[in-house]
């Protein structure tokens, strides 16, 4: 990405301007993809002043800045402490320590990408975005709509009620992005299944948990099933890293997987 | 546009374009040891210390880096130095041309005072790849090097 003004905005209000000014304008989070885009902008807006790199929490909820580094994320014990831990372990395993210093979770939610390592676990969380002019958006809405965001994400909010969960991601190298990555968070109110890198961008599998939720204390039989409409339910596709029918294998095989483990049932 | 930024120690005022990543800036600046591989993040060799965190050079905006401090090899060059004598000694060495990024990274480890096992070790080192040493020789000697500084 080529842009021919940088600005280091003083306040939410004053990027949120310059964002309106021309619809070229960009913020850049943590900047890592400017190189792989050949856009041309005017004003590449910079929120790295403004004091979103924090995490913060309540008796409700953990508020982590748009700005947070991804590396701040994995080692915070209060997303340790949630859901078994599965956002910062996302976290963890996505390229190297540089990278992840790097990184923010504002870009890696707004750029809705496909490849995400962040979206699937903050999806089976129920993750809400806290945004400058529309108030908070829950994370499932955010990720249907198309086309340019001209708002400002100012934190992604997570509950902190009980749950076990559970995330696997399938890579080629330790360095690589997901084949395939599965979260599962299972809640007192329900479980969520978000299954990313199919390789579009993270979906709740609705149909499974439409099916699971009417077994209270699920068995192998009803987990096999519910694994088994994850798989035929979900659109997977085909790219260089895999086919769509070694995705929807292990989209089966993981779902499975994860559910006997956060229902506490031997494999 | 100028920023003014410390590099290894040493007030430094770099005059460039808003869009420049740091790895153009440090090299044209003639920080030699700063070496660009993949130029996609990917590899780890353009790893510098930003404010003591390694970040990978080729990716992180220049203008961002005003009123920071930067380290590259340069500005560990006696660390450096004892690092590369046990990469010698385990057979560690090859092309080095990775050598400047891991230097940094486990420098910073090393100010972390955090302690590692060789599996943490291992995953901490994901982000640089060798296309020669297949890594056992490497996370033998940076294990040493991380012993004798405890």
């Amino acid at each position: 990405m080529k842009f021919a003004n940088y600005h280091r905005a003083e306040s939410i209000e004053d990027a949120y301007e310059i964002l309106q000014k021309d619809k070229t304008n960009t913020i850049v989070g943590g900047g890592l993809w400017l190189k792989l885009s050949r856009r041309e902008i005017d004003t590449a807006v910079d929120l790295c002043d403004l004091g979103l790199d924090t995490i913060e929490e309540d008796e409700d909820v953990i508020r982590i800045g748009a700005m947070t580094t991804l590396s701040r994320i994995e080692e915070s014990d209060a997303l340790r402490n949630v859901a078994s831990g599965i956002f910062p372990r996302a976290v963890s395993f996505i390229m190297g320590v540089q990278l992840r210093n790097v990184a923010t979770i504002g870009g890696s939610v707004m750029g809705r990408y496909g490849f995400s390592d962040c979206i699937t676990p903050l999806l089976a969380l129920d993750a809400r975005l806290d945004f400058h002019e529309r108030g908070t958006v829950p994370l499932v809405d955010f990720l249907h709509e198309k086309g340019k965001v001209t708002d400002i994400l100012k934190a992604v909010i997570i509950e902190k009620s009980a749950a076990k969960g559970f995330f696997k991601k399938v890579q080629k190298t330790a360095h690589d992005f997901p084949i395939l990555n599965v979260a599962i968070v299972k809640k007192e109110k329900g479980t969520r299944i978000a299954i990313g890198s199919r390789p579009s961008v993270a979906s709740l599998a609705k149909e499974a948990m439409e099916y699971l939720e009417k077994a209270p204390t699920p068995d192998e039989v009803i987990i096999a099933e519910t694994a088994r409409l994850a798989k035929e339910t979900l659109k997977y596709s085909s790219n260089h890293r895999a086919s769509a029918e070694y995705r929807a294998h292990l989209a089966e095989v993981y779902t499975r997987r994860g559910l006997m483990e956060v229902n506490g049932l031997e494999d | 546009m100028k920023i003014e930024t410390v590099v290894n120690g040493h007030k430094r005022i770099f005059d460039i374009t808003p869009d420049e990543l740091l790895a153009d800036t440090l090299k044209r600046y003639d920080y030699t040891s700063v070496r660009k591989g993949c130029d996609t993040t990917s590899c780890g060799v353009c790893t510098i210390l930003v404010d003591g965190s390694p970040v990978p050079s080729c990716a992180y905006l220049t203008a961002r880096a005003e009123g920071k401090e930067i380290t590259t090899v340069e500005g560990i060059a006696e660390e450096a130095e004892r690092l590369a004598e046990h990469f010698g000694d385990e057979g560690a060495d090859q092309c080095g041309f990775c050598n400047p990024g891991i230097a940094l990274s486990v420098h910073a480890l090393k100010l972390s005072r955090k302690s590692f096992t060789e599996e943490n070790l291992r995953h901490y080192l994901v982000g640089h790849l060798c296309r020669c040493s297949g890594y056992q020789s490497q996370i033998k000697a940076i294990q040493r090097y991380l012993g004798d500084a405890k």
